[in-house]
C-alpha cells in the first residue's frame, strides 16, 4: 500500500511539474507571438489590397491556402484514430499519448476554420454564409462539420481531463489566480467519487463513438470540395477514402513529432518510452501502406486510360512540370519512410522524429499536388492573359499567412499543454493500481 | 392525311405566333411603365403582367424608379418571364477581330486580363487547321457553378441566364473551380476605374460597378436584353458571328446583319454542337462548326 502511494506521488510530481509558466516556455510563447504579429501584418495587407497580394489568378484560383486547409483538416483526424478507434479496440499502449493526439487534433481543427477565412475574397461577408447559406453547397457542409468536429473534439479532450483539473486545482501552487479560478470552474465540483469515474468513462465512450463518423465526414466533405466538380483530376469517386487514408499518415507523423518534443522538453522520458515510439512506428507503417494502396488506384487507373482532360494533367505530374515535386513526395515522403520504419532501429525516438518530419513535410506538399496542378490544366486553353497566369507561384504574403496558421497551431498546442498535464494522471494511476493488484 | 397534317401544322404555327406575341407583350417589361398614349392628360393605359389593360393615373402609375437599388435587385434575380435566351456562334465567320471582347470589357468595367468573353485560338485535331472560338459563360441549364455556391450569389433565372450578385458573393471561388469552361473571372484587386464608378447604383444585370474580392462573368448582357436590344458583343461584331434570341420563340437575330432566322433550322442545317455535352451541363450557347476552306 505504501508502495502505491509512493508511486502515485512520483507520478503527480513528474506530470504536474510542466504545468507552470517557466522561463523557457515564456520565451517560446514570446517568439511565437512576435512571429504571429509579423505574419498578421501580411494578412492586413491582404485585407486592404485584396487577394491580389497572393500569386493566385483566374486559373489557379485555389492555392496554398486551400491545400494548407486540407493539410490541417487531415492532421486533425488523428485524435479520432488514436483515442477513439484504438481506444475502443482496447489498445492499452495509447493511454500516455492519447492526450497528445487529442491536443494536436483540437489545435489543427481550430486553425483549419480560420484558414478558410483567410482564403475568402470578402471575409467581411462571412455572415452571408449563415444568412443566405444554401444546403446544396459542399462549403456549407464543410463549415457545419468543421464546427461540429471542433466542438466534439474539445469535449473528447475535456471529459477525461476533469479529474486531472480537479487535482491541479487542489495541488498545484504558484499559478496565477485566474488560472486557479479557471481550474475550479472547469473541474465541475469533482469529488473523486467512484460514480463520477463511472460517468466519465461512460461519456468518454459515447464521445469516442460519436467522433468516428464526424471525423470521417469532415475529411470526406473536404475531399468533396474537389470531387464534386467536373474538373479532370478532381472528378474522382475515391477522393473521400483517399483523403481519409492520407490524413492518418499525416496525423501519425504529427503525433510522433509531438511525442518527441513533449518527452524531451517536459522530462517525460520514463512515461513516453521507446515502446511507444515503436508502436507508433508500426501504426505509421500500417496507415502508410493503406495510403500507398489508394495512391496506386488514384494514379494508375487514369494513367492507364489517359482519358481526354486527365491525360495532360497526369503527364505533367508524372514527367512534366510537377514531376520533381511529385516523385519527391511519393517516394521520399511516403514509400521510403515507411520502408525504413519496417526496421526496429528506425522506430527508436530520434530516427522516428526525423522520419516523421519528412513524412509530414511530404504530406503538406502532397496536398499542394492535389489542389494546384489540376487547375493549371483546364479543358480550354489559357490564352489572352499575362504569362504569370500560366503557372502559380505563391508570394511572400501568401507564405507568411500560411506560416501564421502553423504558428497559431503551435500557440494553441503550447497553451493547452502548459495548463493541463500532457499525460492523463488518473488513468496512469489506475493502470499502476491494476498492475500491482 | 397530308392535308390534315398541314392544317394541324399551320394551326400550331398560328397559335405559336399568337403565343409569341402574347409572351412578348407580357415579357417586355418596358410596357409596365411605358404607357400607351391616351387622349386624357392624366390617365394612362398600361398592360399588367396578367394581361389586363388598365387605366391608371399617369403621375402615380409611372412612379417606378428604374435606378432604385431594390428594384434593380428584384428584377435582376427574377429575370424576364416566358423567355429562354440562347446564343449561336458561327465559328466559320470569326476573323479574330476581337471587337466583341473590347465592347464587353468596356461595358463591364473589366481589366485587359479579365474576360467575360475570350476569343481562343483552337486547333482542329484531325485536320490541324486552326480556328477562332469566342468562349463565354455557357448559361448552362444544369449549371455546376450555381450548385456549389454557398450563399446564392450566383443563380439561374427563369429566362435561362446565370447571373452573379456581387453584393452577396463572399469570394470563395468555388464557382471558378466548378466551371469546366473557365468562364469566370475574379476581381483580385480594386476593379478598373473603381473611383469613377463608385457612386453608381449596382446593377446586377450589368454587374457594374465591379467589386474587389468578388467573382464576375458574362451576363448575356441581361441589361441590354431588358431594353429589347442584342448583347454588347453581338452588336459589336463586324463579321456576323453571333446570333441571339429566345428559344421559346425559336427565333434568333444576327448581331451584325440584324437578320432573324429560325433557331431550330439554323442549328439543324449547320450541325450545331455545344461545348463538352458529355459533362451534362446543357449549355445555352450553340456553336456552328468552322467549315474547311471557308
Amino acid at each position: 500500500m505504501e508502495n502505491i502511494n509512493e508511486k502515485f506521488a512520483t507520478i503527480e510530481k513528474d506530470l504536474l511539474a510542466p504545468v507552470k509558466w517557466g522561463k523557457k516556455s515564456i520565451i517560446w510563447m514570446g517568439f511565437l507571438m512576435v512571429t504571429l504579429v509579423v505574419c498578421m501584418f501580411f494578412y492586413y495587407q491582404q485585407i486592404r489590397n485584396g487577394l491580389g497580394v497572393t500569386g493566385l489568378n483566374d486559373f489557379v484560383s485555389w492555392g496554398i491556402y486551400i491545400s494548407n486547409f486540407v493539410f490541417f483538416v487531415a492532421a486533425s483526424l488523428i485524435g479520432m484514430l488514436i483515442s477513439s478507434v484504438l481506444g475502443l479496440a482496447g489498445s492499452k499502449w495509447i493511454m500516455p499519448i492519447s492526450r497528445i493526439a487529442e491536443i494536436i487534433a483540437v489545435s489543427f481543427a481550430m486553425v483549419a476554420g480560420l484558414i478558410i477565412i483567410s482564403d475568402m475574397g470578402r471575409p467581411d461577408r462571412l455572415h452571408h454564409v449563415f444568412l443566405h447559406g444554401r444546403i446544396q453547397s459542399p462549403i456549407i457542409w464543410d463549415i457545419a462539420i468543421v464546427l461540429t468536429y471542433v466542438a466534439v473534439s474539445v469535449l473528447l479532450l475535456y471529459v477525461p481531463l476533469i479529474p486531472d483539473i480537479a487535482l491541479l486545482s487542489k495541488k498545484q501552487n504558484g499559478l496565477p489566480r485566474i488560472q486557479k479560478w479557471m481550474y475550479k470552474i472547469l473541474s465541475l465540483g469533482w469529488a473523486n467519487h467512484p460514480n463520477q469515474y463511472k460517468l466519465i468513462k461512460k461519456y468518454f465512450k459515447l464521445l469516442a463513438v460519436l467522433i468516428i463518423p464526424i471525423a470521417l465526414a469532415i475529411h470526406t466533405v473536404t475531399s468533396w470540395l474537389f470531387a464534386m466538380t467536373l474538373r479532370a483530376g478532381w472528378d474522382s469517386p475515391i477522393f473521400g477514402p483517399y483523403f481519409v487514408s492520407g490524413a492518418f499518415v499525416a496525423g501519425c507523423a504529427a503525433v510522433t513529432i509531438g511525442m518527441y518534443f513533449f518527452r524531451t522538453s517536459y522530462n517525460l522520458k520514463s512515461y513516453i518510452t521507446d515502446y511507444h515510439f515503436d508502436k507508433m512506428g508500426k501504426l505509421l507503417v500500417l496507415v502508410a501502406l493503406v495510403y500507398v494502396y489508394f495512391n496506386i488506384n488514384e494514379i494508375i487507373v487514369p494513367a492507364y486510360k489517359l482519358k481526354g482532360g486527365e491525360a495532360e494533367h497526369l503527364k505533367s505530374m508524372l514527367f512534366g512540370h510537377d514531376a520533381l515535386m511529385f516523385w519527391l513526395v511519393q517516394i521520399g515522403g511516403l514509400v521510403l519512410p515507411f520502408i525504413l520504419l519496417l526496421f526496429k532501429k528506425m522506430r527508436k525516438p530520434l530516427p522516428s522524429l526525423i522520419i516523421s518530419s519528412v513524412i509530414l513535410l511530404g504530406a503538406w506538399f502532397k496536398r499542394y499536388l492535389i489542389v494546384v496542378p489540376v487547375q493549371q490544366h483546364p479543358y480550354y486553353p489559357i490564352q489572352n492573359v499575362p504569362d504569370s497566369f500560366m503557372h502559380y507561384t505563391p508570394t511572400i504574403a501568401e507564405i507568411a499567412i500560411t506560416v501564421a496558421s502553423f504558428v497559431l497551431f503551435l500557440i494553441i498546442a503550447t497553451v493547452l499543454s502548459k495548463i493541463f498535464p500532457i499525460i492523463p494522471i488518473w488513468e496512469l494511476k489506475e493502470e499502476v493500481k491494476e498492475q500491482i493488484q | 392525311m397530308g392535308n390534315k397534317e398541314k392544317g394541324k401544322q399551320s394551326r400550331r404555327k398560328f397559335l405559336q405566333n399568337i403565343g409569341v406575341a402574347g409572351v412578348g407583350a407580357i415579357s417586355a417589361p418596358a410596357i409596365l411603365f411605358t404607357a400607351c398614349s391616351s387622349s386624357s392628360d392624366k390617365k394612362t393605359k398600361v398592360l399588367t403582367p396578367d394581361n389586363k389593360l388598365i387605366e391608371i393615373d399617369s403621375e402615380n402609375g409611372l412612379a417606378i424608379d428604374t435606378t432604385d437599388k431594390s428594384y434593380l435587385n428584384k428584377i435582376g434575380r427574377e429575370g424576364i418571364p416566358g423567355k429562354k435566351f440562347v446564343m449561336v456562334i458561327d465559328l466559320g465567320k470569326c476573323r479574330n477581330e476581337r471587337k466583341c471582347m473590347k465592347a464587353c470589357q468596356s461595358e463591364h468595367q473589366l481589366k485587359p486580363e479579365q474576360h467575360h468573353l475570350n476569343v481562343l485560338e483552337m486547333e482542329n485535331p484531325s485536320s490541324g487547321q486552326t480556328y477562332f472560338m469566342p468562349k463565354l459563360c455557357q448559361h448552362c441549364d444544369n449549371p455546376p457553378c450555381v450548385t456549389v455556391c454557398p450563399v446564392d450569389a450566383t443563380f439561374k433565372r427563369q429566362d435561362g441566364i446565370v447571373l452573379v450578385d456581387n453584393e452577396r458573393c463572399i469570394g470563395c471561388r468555388f464557382c471558378i473551380a466548378a466551371c469546366p469552361y473557365s468562364a469566370r473571372t475574379f476581381n483580385w484587386t480594386e476593379p478598373r476605374d473603381s473611383e469613377e464608378y463608385k457612386d453608381i447604383t449596382y446593377n446586377m444585370e450589368l454587374n457594374v460597378p465591379q467589386k474587389k474580392g468578388t467573382v464576375t462573368k458574362c451576363a448575356f448582357s441581361a441589361d441590354r436584353i431588358r431594353e429589347g436590344k442584342l448583347p454588347y458583343c453581338n452588336s459589336a461584331c463586324p463579321n456576323g458571328v453571333y446570333y441571339f434570341g429566345d428559344a421559346n420563340e425559336d427565333l434568333v437575330t444576327n448581331g451584325t446583319t440584324k437578320e432573324t432566322v429560325r433557331l431550330s433550322k439554323l442549328l439543324k442545317q449547320n450541325s450545331a454542337y455545344t461545348l463538352m455535352p458529355e459533362l451534362g451541363t446543357q449549355p445555352s450557347v450553340y456553336y456552328l462548326p468552322a467549315r474547311e476552306n471557308s
